[in-house]
């Protein structure tokens, strides 16, 4: 790892830096205002059947005139994938690092952790439903939680053991113990594993929520929401809710991109490039 | 630091890696004085990482024994009797420049007023004041290893351990950093075990230079480098300088280690160690 | 579903020959006795404990195995075929859906991410609404698909044809991804080098690029697999399709005051299934792809 020369970090004006953030984001600004544009076209110039897809303005109008339940539900779903996020990503953390010190049984569990991985998650809801009750939020967490477990755990396992031996020797060199060198050494050099995995958790959380709900639940979720109003032909009212799980999934995710951001501002995947 | 005893003490130290039966060293003895600079040179895959790391008790021998400090290899570890530095500088990104430093003082258990001082003493040895709140990757190679070597050197040990630590820079930042090292050395007065590529280098900084075999591998012949100290980047043009790099030269063709074909023994001892 | 955009791919350490793999395979067959009789031991202190917390533990909500596994081979229903056998048929109806789906995301997905690899302003443009796409939960859209694709196919494919789409909306995504990360690990150098060979745009891509994205495509592959049958048992519930693993799945999640070892055995033949994609696919990773062997504690 070396550097030519001196690099000093631009302490310029946050303006300067904000602004180059924005630029960035111009492109996908403009596909979504073009996409937008040609899907409320398209809808009215072919005169598309409405259940197929409502125009992004019937949607918006939906949006605003259902706003509080539309609300309501979204807090409720968000509650379970927060609740599951927090128990499966907590549960696979510790996971992790029992396995990467045990190395050989974290060996001969891998393989069941990516084939677990493999298990359709719909084969888990109509059984956390017989555990916890339809109606209980319980049952939902319970799926975000199974759903996120394993993919933080691979990836944390991944993080934890991907260390170079050099740096291994020179903690050795320092008498220092396996706990020490956990401490100092694998956790700090797994956290861009744990974020990135913690990212995709985000999303799968919200999914599994969602999911859930769909087979059986409390008629405040956000999943009752979709599938009710599609039975009931009210389309505009299906996908504004759909565009409420979709956004909060979005705002989950980029939250937690935030906090990475923040406390990971060593890292080179942040730095200016 | 005892008075008498060898710093380093290497009796019929051998060396075999089960995975691949590879004969690593053979049959070493070798004493080091205090205060001391042996350079060990060698072809790739002689032995001569592997026997800085017996050394350091990061690997075991298979027969021979190694006494550091007078006591075992394994009790000088423990007691953290040495520095080491590699060539990659091995520095943590998440940690500042005086947080890297301080590192084996806080495994060692050091109050936080002591580390302070002494890191602040360690980039006043090494030059880097200023650099305080630096992260790695914002300094250059050369300045990377001297944070590494500030490190090595913070808790003071007597023994200094360094496994080709410049051979990532280019010549005239090595040529820069020789110069610093000795400066170092003699400051701190610690005995030091080199390891190096570089017949030049090893001239220039070392009081002897063991040279050795092709694999497996053995000391194939010690030269005694009675250039004047303290050095100076003047030594490099002294008449002398020329016929000690002939020696080193001679005794590496002795070796085979001119017509030896290349190797690494890197995996061998990462997967043995099961680091 | 899993994961989809890891931080590197997912290597294995590759152990050559017959006999490590066997010692995996009996390694794997004791991890699975194991939690065996941690389930078995947790039901019965559950019982004797009549533990509530987390959930309640009696026959109906943690059956034996042995009763799951038995349960394949009683009649699905009085006088009917053997639980197995219906679901064996099941899951092969709903493979073949799953592999169309995982043809057809692999496909697509490759196409976007080679398109998106040689322009960042198409990828500045585009990826944040492709990874948009996968929080919008597949089974609201799944009706409105059907609804949309079945019309369009021809007679033979009408019955799963949408849901192969479906499969292939969840396939697509981390093989866009992780190809994409592939496409552009190519060291610089060797594009330099091919430069100088003066090999135009294409010529760069098809013989550098491609080759040099094949780990990541497999670690994408291997978990798109198991995401292609999720999607196609998802896809099967609004199409209203019987013969597939979710008609099996809501048929024996309605009879389960009164077998629920039937809807566990499903759930296994199921689970089976989403691994032996899986599988398939990580025998044909060590078939195709050669890799370097990491150096790493």
């Amino acid at each position: 790892m070396s550097v030519q020369g001196v690099v000093v970090v631009p302490r310029g004006t946050l303006g300067a830096r904000v602004g180059r953030g924005v630029v960035d984001w111009i492109p996908a600004a403009a596909v979504l205002v073009l996409g937008i544009l040609a899907w409320e076209g398209l809808v009215r110039g072919l005169d598309i059947q409405r259940f197929l897809l409502p125009a992004p303005s019937a949607i918006l109008d939906t949006l605003w005139e259902r706003r509080e339940e539309l609300q309501a539900a979204g807090i409720y779903t968000f509650t379970e994938a927060l609740g599951g996020f927090v128990i499966g990503c907590t549960l696979a953390v510790l996971a992790a690092i029992v396995l990467a010190r045990f190395r050989s049984f974290g060996r001969a569990l891998m393989p069941f952790a990516i084939a677990a991985n493999a298990v359709p998650i719909i084969a888990f809801a109509p059984i956390t439903n017989q555990w916890f009750g339809p109606l209980e939020k319980t049952s939902k967490m319970a799926i975000a939680a199974i759903l996120v477990f394993f993919p933080v755990l691979v990836n944390t396992l991944r993080g934890l053991t991907s260390v170079r031996p050099q740096s291994i020797e020179l903690m050795r060199s320092y008498a220092a113990g396996e706990i020490e060198i956990f401490r100092r050494v694998r956790i700090p050099s797994s956290l861009p594993y744990l974020f990135s995995a913690l990212k995709v958790a985000t999303v799968l959380a919200m999914i599994g929520a969602v999911v859930g709900e769909y087979f059986l639940s409390s008629q405040e979720a956000l999943g009752f929401q979709i599938r009710n109003s599609a039975a009931l032909f009210q389309f505009e009212l299906a996908w504004a809710a759909i565009v409420v799980a979709s956004v909060l999934g979005i705002l989950f995710y980029s939250s937690v991109a935030l906090v990475e951001r923040l406390t990971m501002s060593w890292h080179p995947s942040s730095r200016a490039d | 630091m005892t008075t008498d005893a060898a710093a380093v003490s290497i009796t019929d130290l051998s060396k075999r890696f089960v995975r691949g039966d590879v004969l690593a060293l053979d049959r070493i003895d070798l004493d080091v004085q205090p205060g001391e600079f042996v350079s060990l040179i060698g072809p790739s895959g002689c032995g001569k990482s592997t026997l800085l790391r017996i050394i350091g008790d990061l690997i075991r021998p298979s027969e021979g024994a190694v006494l550091v400090n007078g006591k075992s290899a394994h009790q000088a570890r423990l007691d953290r009797d040495y520095g080491i530095v590699f060539q990659d500088a091995v520095l943590y990104d998440w940690r500042t420049v005086v947080k890297n430093i301080a590192l084996p003082l806080e495994l060692a258990g050091w109050d936080r007023k002591r580390r302070d001082t002494r890191v602040r003493e360690m980039l006043e040895l090494v030059e880097l004041t200023g650099f305080e709140k630096h992260h790695p990757w914002q300094l250059s190679g050369g300045m990377q290893q001297r944070v590494s070597i500030a490190r090595a050197l913070s808790f003071s040990p007597p023994l200094l351990l360094m496994d080709e630590p410049f051979g990532a820079l280019d010549e005239m930042t090595r040529e820069r950093m020789n110069n610093e090292l000795l400066r170092i050395w003699q400051e701190t007065l610690s005995t030091v075990v080199f390891v190096t590529h570089s017949i030049a280098e090893s001239v220039f900084l070392s009081t002897r230079v063991v040279v050795m075999s092709a694999r497996p591998g053995r000391i194939a012949g010690i030269a005694e480098i009675d250039l004047p100290q303290p050095r100076s980047p003047e030594t490099r043009e002294d008449a002398r300088f020329a016929d000690h790099i002939t020696q080193v030269r001679r005794l590496l063709r002795k070796g085979h280690a001119l017509d030896a074909p290349e190797e690494d023994e890197t995996p061998l001892y990462v997967a043995e160690e099961g680091l | 579903m899993s994961s989809a955009a890891v931080a590197r791919p997912i290597v294995e350490p590759r152990s050559v020959g017959l006999l490590p793999a066997l010692r995996n395979a009996g390694l794997s067959l004791l991890v699975l006795a194991v939690g065996c009789v941690l389930w078995e031991a947790y039901k019965w202190l559950g019982e004797r404990l009549e533990l509530t917390r987390p959930f309640p533990v009696n026959g109906r909500t943690m059956p034996h195995v042995y009763d799951m596994v038995g349960q394949l081979f009683e009649p699905s229903r009085r006088n009917g075929p053997l639980l197995i056998d219906v679901l064996l048929d099941a899951a092969a109806f709903t493979a073949k859906e799953a592999a169309a789906g995982f043809l057809l995301g692999a496909a697509v997905g490759f196409a976007i991410a080679v398109v998106l690899s040689e322009s960042k302003l198409l990828q500045r443009g585009f990826l944040p609404y492709i990874v948009a796409s996968q929080t919008i939960p597949i089974l609201a859209i799944a009706p409105m698909v059907v609804i949309w694709v079945s019309p369009k196919l021809p007679e033979s494919l009408a019955g799963w044809g949408a849901v192969a789409v479906i499969s292939a909306y969840l396939t697509f995504f981390p093989v866009t991804i992780n190809t994409l990360r592939g496409l552009q690990s190519a060291d610089p150098r060797a594009v330099e080098l091919m430069r100088s060979y003066a090999a135009n745009r294409w010529r760069i891509l098809w013989k550098l690029r491609i080759p040099a994205s094949f780990p990541f495509l497999f670690t994408a592959l291997k978990i798109a697999a198991p995401a292609a049958v999720v999607g196609a048992i998802i896809g099967e519930l609004p199409s209203s399709i019987q013969d597939g693993l979710a008609g099996a799945i809501l048929n024996f999640n309605q009879y389960y005051i009164t077998s629920p070892e039937s809807l566990w055995a499903t759930n296994i033949i199921a689970a089976a299934l989403g691994i032996l994609f899986f599988v398939v696919v990580a025998l044909a990773e060590r078939l195709l792809v050669r890799r370097a062997p990491e150096n790493v504690a």
